[in-house]
């Protein structure tokens, strides 16, 4: 069985990520975890001025946003890249109502993948969200995840638009299916 | 069918909304929508037409974004069933100013009335319980209308309010399908600007 928080990786990246979400003003955190992710989460979970909100699917998510936003408040969706594909209806919402949405989505499915029940959905996920409306920025490398997040960011709650952000499975690095 | 177990769905969501004009409303697709806006429209109110599961989600991102006021969602069984799981996500957030209202008439109201799992089995004050949440109230008349607008009015706790109702198609009352303009006149009674 996989362990949590066991991928040989530099995670540095997660916190400037954290701080971009902090410094736009992101104050509720709705997420369904990756291990990719967990540090994020973490930081989100120990910060007192940011509502860290554990989901049961992840379209839970997107209506949590949009709720977040017409009460005046920013909100992220983080997710895996299967959970994207839980999402597909509920992406109306976003664009009937022209609500501004940013997810990130660790990727799954791609790079060294053990798990071939996986790769569906992992294949799937950029044109899924292409398909519902949602533009996708894509970093593989831990030097641009920050400024790609910054980017999008801005697009979202500035320009009114919907975005993803795809966190490479590359960036996340190998998943260790050992328990140490 | 008259059932004397049950009350009509639009006294009762007429009756709560006059005693909760302050109130941030969400409304579930289908009938809820229609009883809420047939109920008197209101700028503080959020009719959703589709995202079916989406109403209480979204009244929980509202309500922790906007403490200071009651946010109340009000839809069917069948909406709700399809995000079920919210009430877990409710439950551990446990916003003191959200109150879920679910219309439950056992069945899918919109579709040509076929039983839904609440006529099946499903009891939707146990499921909340189930979930956590620790405050559920179940009406079946309008005598349940003043404890239930107290609780929204009070903002004290994390709300359930399962309404038993009849199953019956009052005429539909539309309200406008531009979710834009629903959105932008909702943020401007806020104070918000479209974004």
């Amino acid at each position: 069985m996989p362990t949590q928080n066991s991928r040989m990786t530099d995670t540095s990246w997660s916190e400037a990520v954290f701080r971009v979400l902090k410094n736009g003003n992101v104050t509720q955190v709705a997420f369904v975890p990756d291990a990719g992710l967990s540090d994020i989460i973490g930081l989100a979970q120990r910060d007192p001025a940011v509502r860290d909100l554990v989901l049961t699917t992840e379209e839970e998510g997107v209506a949590i946003a949009c709720g977040a936003w017409l009460g005046g408040q920013r909100a992220v969706l983080l997710m895996q890249s299967s959970g994207v594909g839980n999402c597909v209806n509920m992406f109306s919402l976003l664009t009937n109502c022209q609500f501004p949405f940013l997810t990130l989505v660790a990727m799954r499915g791609e790079y060294a993948e053990l798990n071939p029940w996986q790769v569906p959905m992992g294949r799937a996920t950029q044109q899924v969200l292409e398909l519902m409306g949602i533009q996708v920025l894509r970093a593989d490398k831990a030097e641009e995840v920050e400024d790609m997040v910054s980017a999008a960011l801005d697009a979202v709650f500035e320009a009114n638009d919907r975005v993803a952000v795809l966190l490479g499975q590359k960036l996340i690095g190998r998943k260790k299916w050992e328990r140490e | 069918m008259i059932d004397a177990g049950r009350v009509s769905r639009r006294d009762f969501v007429a009756a709560l909304i006059a005693e909760i004009p302050d109130a941030l409303v969400v409304t579930g697709l289908g009938s809820a929508t229609y009883d809420v806006y047939s109920a008197g429209d209101r700028a503080q109110t959020f009719y959703l037409w589709g995202a079916m599961g989406a109403a209480v989600p979204m009244a929980l991102g509202l309500a922790l974004a906007q403490p200071e006021r009651s946010v109340v969602a009000v839809t069917g069984d069948a909406e709700h069933l399809m995000g079920i799981g919210t009430l877990g996500t409710i439950s551990a957030a446990r916003p003191p100013n959200l109150t879920v209202v679910v219309l439950d008439n056992a069945h899918f109201g919109e579709t040509g009335m076929q039983r839904s799992h609440t006529g099946l089995g499903t009891d939707l004050a146990s499921v909340a319980r189930g979930f956590g949440i620790e405050t559920v109230l179940q009406v079946a008349s309008l005598a349940g209308v003043p404890p239930v607008a107290d609780r929204v009015r009070g903002r004290v706790g994390t709300t359930y309010v399962h309404v038993l109702i009849h199953a019956d198609e009052p005429p539909r009352a539309l309200p406008p399908r531009d979710g834009v303009a629903n959105k932008n006149v909702f943020r401007a009674a806020l104070g918000l600007p479209t974004f």
